[in-house]
């Protein structure tokens, strides 16, 4: 199925039952200015230590050291990959407290160009929408650029709405979860996930992708990129520097308000039945049949 | 004081760590199997820049540290002691070519050594010993254009996949009468051995090395005639005895990842066993032995950085508690185990082997305590 799609620079959506992938860049030889936006979560392979301080209801990550969000990673590897093969340069932006500089750090190890900071404590407190306000603004402080790059979904919040809400901020094509990307003549063909199989969608330039965890297999930092990263200049721009203005940003800038955090709890009661076999398959029936697990018909439970 | 690491030290770390899982774990099986070294790992612990933690940029390295060196080393540890070990010796001939070699030597061999072409050694023991430097046999004859090098290696880490070996072999008599090679392999007379068949640390390579009538160039020799003493004990005390205490620390840190997860996943009576008292009291030995070892390594490390005299010391020191505390914690991991931890199929066994093999590694415990009763007492 092939249709078209007028309006944010959408060429063509078209929709495949098989879900390829693997990268792979058909080259032009015009380069590509990518950004990226990573968010620092707390290390998910150390969520078992996560806690909810149960006055605050945040999370008292003290325990947890704060990593790249593992699907940013596809992300930064997907730019690098649009570099090392079409040209180019990388930027990496990232809104966190001043600790951010960390992730930064290990992002200009892996391969990035640049690294920017967008940190204030007029940030604090922001929804998806205030985050994705203050991206778009550094977004287009940065100047031209070509693909803004982003992991699907972050670790810790899994709202999947950063992506898209920066791309609607900025009035450019958004294609999320995509597991397969193809770059040709100034314009990005995406291989999107979808519940039944892959969207195929093609945008022109500027435009924004999302990245699935499959979409790549992200890189390491090495040794050498790390000391070359430390000699690299971090960019820290302010609410101020971004041209926003409080009311905008962080708490004050976001519509959700979160009422209530709370652990779920699964609990189980049990009982005990004692006597014969005969007996206790007569208590349980019994028991069974009071709580309607065995009751079938209209309007009961089976 | 500061207990957190700085930025880069993280970095190392969590790189070291992806390492050790993506590319390491998939290979401990085979080398369990084998007792064989996995060839391949070596460009690729090049290519992420392991090899060249120690090394300047200049040559190809990162120079990232002995910090760094530690927590990397114990990461990839921590997934197998036998690749932390190879690595860690890998290391010792890095630093002892920066510190005694020529620039020509440098220039030769340090970028080689970074780029993974061979893993580096430093073959210091013989049949008659490794800590009894002066009862060496192996002889260096000076003769027209070089020496003649002829003797044996034992033990010797990386034997196999060195292109270029680091010995050391008598040129005279006494402290002085010790002198430093490097000799290419494929040298005349220059053979190597068996791979010895160890307990532990199985995949390691550990081999011997034969030479006779091996004719080594002038240009081969490591600093002055006479310094091979002062260059072998150097890189031991300095390079080798922390590198073994980070493969320690790595072999405890899974060790009590080990116990953990069994005592919670493991019912007796109805509960998981971590419930009970005599497993708790296994588990918090192993978690007071981890944290000693962490804070002893990482402060050797950080006076090694910091180029403060009483590094060596504390490096010794490290390493002393260090592998006796791995073979405590592995020990404990395994009682915890139960029945299951003499199964081949549990990690745990495999760490108590390893952890035994640290001991005597890089000098003995007791060496260890006869140096540190000497910077105590003199």
């Amino acid at each position: 199925m092939v249709a078209r799609r007028k309006g944010r620079g959408f060429l063509s959506i078209r929709v495949v039952e098989s879900p390829p992938n693997t990268m792979n860049n058909k080259h032009s030889r015009t380069s590509w200015r990518c950004i990226v936006c990573i968010k620092p979560v707390p290390d998910p392979s150390r969520f078992d230590r996560l806690r909810l301080d149960p006055e605050t209801m945040l999370l008292k990550r003290d325990e947890v050291p704060p990593v790249i969000n593992p699907l940013d990673r596809n992300a930064i590897e997907a730019a690098l990959e649009v570099k090392h093969r079409l040209g180019g340069r990388v930027a990496v932006v990232t809104m966190a407290p001043p600790s951010g500089q960390e992730q930064l750090v290990e992002a200009l190890a892996l391969g990035c160009d640049r690294a920017f900071l967008l940190t204030d404590k007029a940030f604090a407190g922001a929804d998806t929408l205030a985050t994705a306000r203050t991206l778009a603004a550094a977004c287009a402080k940065l100047g031209r650029f070509d693909l803004i790059l982003c992991g699907a979904w972050s670790a810790d919040g899994s709202t999947a709405q950063v992506g898209p809400q920066l791309a609607e901020l900025l009035g450019i094509p958004d294609m999320v979860h995509v597991r397969r990307m193809e770059l040709s003549g100034g314009k990005v063909l995406a291989h999107c996930h979808r519940e039944n199989g892959t969207a195929v969608l093609e945008a022109a330039r500027p435009a924004l992708v999302t990245l699935d965890q499959d979409s790549n297999k992200p890189g390491l930092a090495p040794m050498t990129g790390i000391r070359k990263a430390l000699q690299s200049k971090i960019t820290v721009w302010s609410c101020r520097d971004l041209g926003l203005k409080p009311r905008q940003v962080g708490l004050a800038g976001s519509p959700t308000r979160m009422l209530n955090v709370f652990a779920a709890s699964a609990s189980r009661k049990g009982e005990i039945f004692q006597g014969t076999v005969d007996e206790m398959t007569t208590q349980l029936l019994e028991r069974l049949n009071q709580e309607q697990v065995l009751t079938t018909g209209k309007g009961g439970k089976r | 004081m500061d207990f957190e690491f700085a930025s880069p030290v993280k970095i190392v770390q969590r790189t070291a760590r992806d390492f050790a899982r993506q590319a390491v774990a998939p290979l401990v099986p085979g080398m369990e199997e084998t007792g064989k070294f996995p060839r391949p790992l070596i460009r690729q612990m090049a290519e992420v820049g392991l090899l060249g933690l120690v090394t300047p940029k200049k040559y190809g390295g990162s120079e990232l540290g002995y910090l760094a060196r530690t927590v990397a080393l114990a990461e990839i540890s921590k997934v197998s002691a036998a690749v932390g070990m190879s690595l860690q010796v890998h290391h010792m001939q890095a630093a002892a070519l920066l510190d005694w070699a020529s620039k020509e030597q440098k220039d030769e061999y340090l970028p080689r050594l970074c780029r993974g072409e061979y893993l580096g050694t430093v073959a210091v023991t013989e049949p008659t010993g490794g800590s009894d430097l002066l009862g060496m046999a192996t002889t260096a004859r000076p003769e027209r254009g070089g020496y003649l090098l002829n003797g044996s290696k034992c033990f010797i880490t990386n034997a196999h996949l060195s292109g270029a070996p680091m010995i050391v072999a008598k040129t005279g008599e006494g402290s002085r009468g010790l002198s430093a090679f490097i000799v290419e392999k494929g040298a005349p007379g220059f053979v190597p051995g068996r791979n010895e068949h160890k307990m532990g640390m199985r995949g390691a390579d550990t081999g011997e090395l034969f030479f006779k009538n091996c004719r080594d160039p002038a240009s081969g020799l490591m600093g002055d005639e006479g310094e091979g003493m002062k260059a072998a004990l150097k890189t031991i005390s300095e390079v080798g005895r922390p590198g073994m205490a980070a493969v320690a620390l790595g072999i405890l840190e899974a060790s009590y990842d080990e116990a953990l997860k069994f005592s919670k996943s493991r019912t007796l009576y109805g509960k998981p066993i971590a419930n009970l008292q005599a497993i708790q009291w296994h588990v918090a030995d192993i978690m007071v032995d981890l944290e000693a070892t962490r804070l002893l390594c990482y402060r050797a490390s950080w006076l090694k950085d910091r180029g403060r005299p009483d590094a060596a010391t504390a490096m010794t020191m490290a390493k002393v508690y260090a592998t006796e505390a791995a073979c405590r914690a592995s020990r404990k991991a395994l009682e915890v185990h139960g029945g299951c931890g003499t199964m081949m199929e549990y990690a745990v066994q495999r760490l108590w082997r390893d952890a035994m093999v640290c001991v005597s590694a890089g000098g003995t415990t007791e060496i260890g305590k006869i140096v540190l009763s000497r910077a105590a007492l003199n």
